[in-house]
């Protein structure tokens, strides 16, 4: 047997380059297999694809500040451009940062694109959680990938807070010395864990050194770790789509990866970048010459994490100080509840929204694999869930600014709080009941639309003197979007295999009921055919 | 020495230590305080009897409902007796009184009075008692200021309340420091000297003229460099650049997601 009878003979100079790599590597069964991938088009998928090309800008625009920043607390006098810190003593962090700032060529430039990439890498992760919550994208198969989805948006957070505190001025060891008093307000082992983590009492000398090393090192390996899982998985399970015609949970319809979404989204990456370097050129962000070099005395005015860890701050404001009591017990230690209750929204919103595929196939029953996204009004209770955990976070984002809120709106800054915490408590009832009414309202909208057309606003007489205004039915696609989608109903609970109904299937029927009572169901061939007939018989009558 | 150790546990010693600590810090203080109203004095002596007289009849057409006919203070105006003529040159001057309304604090609002109008009531003030005079220019010269100085008292001493750029901000129950961007250099310079509306007195002793002066130097670099890095966003930190990110950068983004996906499958 010969192998030479079969082997390919390419016949130009570029084939045999060719054929010299696929023969080694194998490159023509990847991109048979990865370019034969189908990709739905929507605006709203594309966000995760931005948070994905912030990423690639945060490392690329990091890794040119890593040639000049030095993580040392040391202390040096500053000699560099920046006049009105002349002569003053600050770390060799801070001092780096300004160097970086004034000195270093495209040094603020570069700053200021690594800056303006980390907000908004977390702003596309967030309208990418929104995007998957509100369309159910979340449910089976996807489920896991929620929770890898979810460990991403915590690790942005850690990569964005290791990243705000590096430079080592005023604003940023203010938010270390937060930091610091939150791990010290754990029980017992609190005071022990801020120690060992400053290298002594805080600020030490070693912190800078070891937020750099979690920064520039371990966060952003677990984050490309979790990135690759993630899009693996976006692989695994193929990517959802919106309902349509001739779209089913068996298919995808949408372009091939090679070569149509492979230039889309390549052309994406540079649009991306060139906002980013927009922003970054005409748009200052963290002027830390302004703040000065760190000094564990000063609270500035307007001092303020970025808007990602806004929550968390914003909780902290919002905890009545001294009242009615100084939220302090002594028991084996002190119990500093001031600072350790408002940390327990955050835990909430977080375990709410790790379990929630879990919580709604509970709920549901429904454990079929879901390829068709819902349409978010079609799922009235899940949409008002998502609203209401948004608008919780969105509150305690806002408290985080309550100070700016009270000086822009001229209004007291106690006030701002009290109405805040009136809203924290409860806002998110508020905007679920609404939320979910105006979906249902949506829901009998279509329901309408489906049943009896379009109101032309053309009025006509007939021959016997009434007036009828002319309805158009709909077209058959956009009657199918309103009719074909996937409405889950109340399942009362149920006795298990042993006959017994028990309190967890009580409890699960009681939320069934909350979830469905009031849903509304999509139009049936029949009431189709029957309210046909009926304007049909309406026509004829006259 | 011994003597004395055998009496630190008679009962009147810790009333007695008390004593000796108070006559010690109340005889500092007042030794402090005397060289401030010196240099006030000097500062206040300046005025005629004819800017004076002209400043009451001011004072008693314009000012004495609240703060009563000889500026001794009513239910509704603190007594002026000894805030010195700065006090009125800074509050006058800025448009802060005589008050828009009554309220948590005066704001700022075009000036009521002029120039003239404005020394003769401080004249009037100032011969009531002695207080901190208007500055002589010699501390007003940025110029002769020392900018690094200056960023280093301004933010240890006033970026709590007013911020690290100058931009302001938010005190209790709607009360507010000011921005400090676009205040003249002596209308700082008073500020510092008389403690206006919430803001405490930093007197000589505390921040000295020359400091003072730096201080000023400070803020006028911040108010003439346009910020490095392009737009400032009002210079208020994170809030702003999270805001802008969430509107601005997100509807560009947006605008090419819907864009790119207009001609899908």
């Amino acid at each position: 047997m010969s192998n030479a009878v079969n082997e390919y003979k390419p016949a130009t100079r570029t084939g045999h380059i060719a054929n010299f790599v696929d023969s080694r590597v194998g490159m023509s069964g990847i991109v048979k297999e990865f370019g034969r991938k189908i990709f739905p088009d929507h605006w709203s998928f594309m966000f995760g694809e931005v948070a994905l090309y912030c990423l690639i800008i945060l490392i690329l625009s990091g890794t040119y500040l890593t040639f000049f920043f030095n993580p040392t607390m040391d202390t040096v006098v500053y000699d560099g451009s920046y006049v009105p810190m002349h002569g003053v003593e600050m770390s060799g962090a801070y001092a780096s940062s300004l160097n970086i700032s004034f000195d270093v060529r495209g040094g603020l430039f570069m700053r200021q694109v690594h800056h303006w990439a980390a907000l908004l890498f977390v702003v596309a992760i967030a309208v990418h959680m929104m995007r998957v919550f509100f369309t159910g994208a979340f449910r089976r198969p996807r489920e896991l990938n929620w929770v890898v989805g979810g460990t991403l948006f915590v690790l942005a957070m850690a990569a964005g807070f290791t990243g705000y505190s590096l430079p080592d001025d005023v604003l940023s060891g203010n938010g270390l010395r937060i930091i610091d008093g939150v791990m010290k307000a754990i029980p017992l082992v609190g005071t022990y864990l801020s120690l060992f983590f400053f290298g002594g009492e805080f600020p030490g000398h070693m912190v800078i050194g070891r937020l750099y090393t979690l920064h520039i090192m371990i966060v952003p390996a677990l984050l490309l770790l979790t990135v690759a899982i993630h899009l693996f998985m976006v692989v695994v399970h193929k990517h959802t789509q919106y309902p349509g015609p001739g779209r089913t949970e068996k298919n995808v319809v949408g372009f091939p990866v090679g070569p149509v979404y492979a230039a889309k989204a390549g052309g994406f990456f540079f649009i991306v970048f060139g906002i980013l370097a927009l922003l970054a050129s005409t748009t200052t962000i963290n002027a830390i010459w302004n703040y000065g070099p760190y000094d564990p005395s000063p609270v500035q005015a307007g001092t303020q994490p970025d808007w990602y860890i806004g929550w968390v701050d914003g909780a902290l404001r919002l905890m009545p100080g001294a009242w009615p009591w100084h939220w302090q017990l002594e028991l084996g230690g002190t119990w500093v509840f001031a600072v350790l209750l408002p940390m327990i929204p955050a835990a909430i919103l977080l375990g709410l929204f790790f379990t929630w595929p879990w919580i709604e196939r509970w709920v549901t029953r429904d454990n079929r694999e879901h390829h068709i996204l819902d349409r978010p009004r079609n799922a009235p209770f899940r949409t008002g869930a998502g609203v209401a955990g948004i608008t919780w976070y969105a509150i305690m984002m806002m408290a985080a600014s309550s100070d700016l809120i009270a000086t822009h709106f001229h209004v007291a800054f106690n006030d701002v709080l009290y109405v805040l915490r009136f809203l924290f408590i409860f806002g998110p009832f508020i905007t679920f009941e609404v939320t979910r009414r105006i979906c249902l309202a949506l829901q009998r909208k279509d329901r309408e639309l489906v049943l009896h057309g379009v109101e032309t606003g053309r009025v006509v007489q007939l021959p016997h003197g009434e007036y009828i205004e002319v309805h158009e039915p709909l077209d058959d696609y956009a009657r199918y979007r309103l009719v074909s989608f996937n409405s889950p109903v109340y399942e009362p609970a149920r006795p298990n295999a042993k006959g017994k109904v028990t309190q967890g299937e009580k409890v699960r029927g009681k939320i069934s009921r909350l979830f469905f009572e009031d849903r509304v169901a999509p139009v049936t061939p029949a009431e189709l055919e029957a309210a046909h007939q009926h304007h049909e018989l309406e026509a004829s009558k006259h | 020495m011994k003597a004395l150790s055998q009496k630190r546990r008679h009962p009147f010693a810790a009333i007695a230590l008390l004593a000796i600590a108070l006559l010690l810090t109340g005889g500092l203080y007042a030794v402090a305080t005397a060289t401030n109203e010196a240099k006030a004095e000097t500062g206040g002596a300046a005025y005629s009897a004819d800017d004076i007289a002209e400043g009451e009849k001011l004072f008693n057409s314009n000012c004495a409902t609240c703060h009563g006919t000889s500026a001794e203070g009513t239910d509704e105006g603190p007594s002026l007796i000894g805030v010195g003529a700065a006090a009125v040159d800074f509050q006058v001057g800025t448009g802060r009184m005589p008050m828009q309304m009554q309220g948590t604090q005066a704001q700022i609002k075009p000036g009521q009075f002029n120039e003239e109008q404005t020394q003769q009531l401080a004249a009037y003030v100032a011969s009531l008692g002695s207080g901190p005079a208007i500055p002589e220019d010699e501390y007003l010269d940025v110029s002769e200021g020392d900018a690094a100085n200056g960023a280093k008292v301004f933010l240890a001493n006033c970026a709590m309340c007013h911020n690290a750029a100058g931009a302001g901000g938010a005190l209790t129950r709607g009360k507010f420091a000011p921005t400090l961007m676009g205040v003249s250099e002596q209308h700082i310079y008073e500020a510092m000297d008389t403690g206006p509306q919430n803001m405490p007195v930093f007197n000589d002793a505390n921040i000295t003229p020359d400091e003072k002066r730096d201080v000023i130097t400070y803020l006028k670099t911040l108010e003439s460099n346009t910020t490095p890095g392009g737009f400032g966003l009002g210079s208020l930190g994170p809030v702003s650049e999270g805001l802008f990110i969430w509107t601005v950068g997100l509807a560009i983004v947006l605008g090419f997601t819907v864009w790119l996906t207009s001609r899908s499958a």
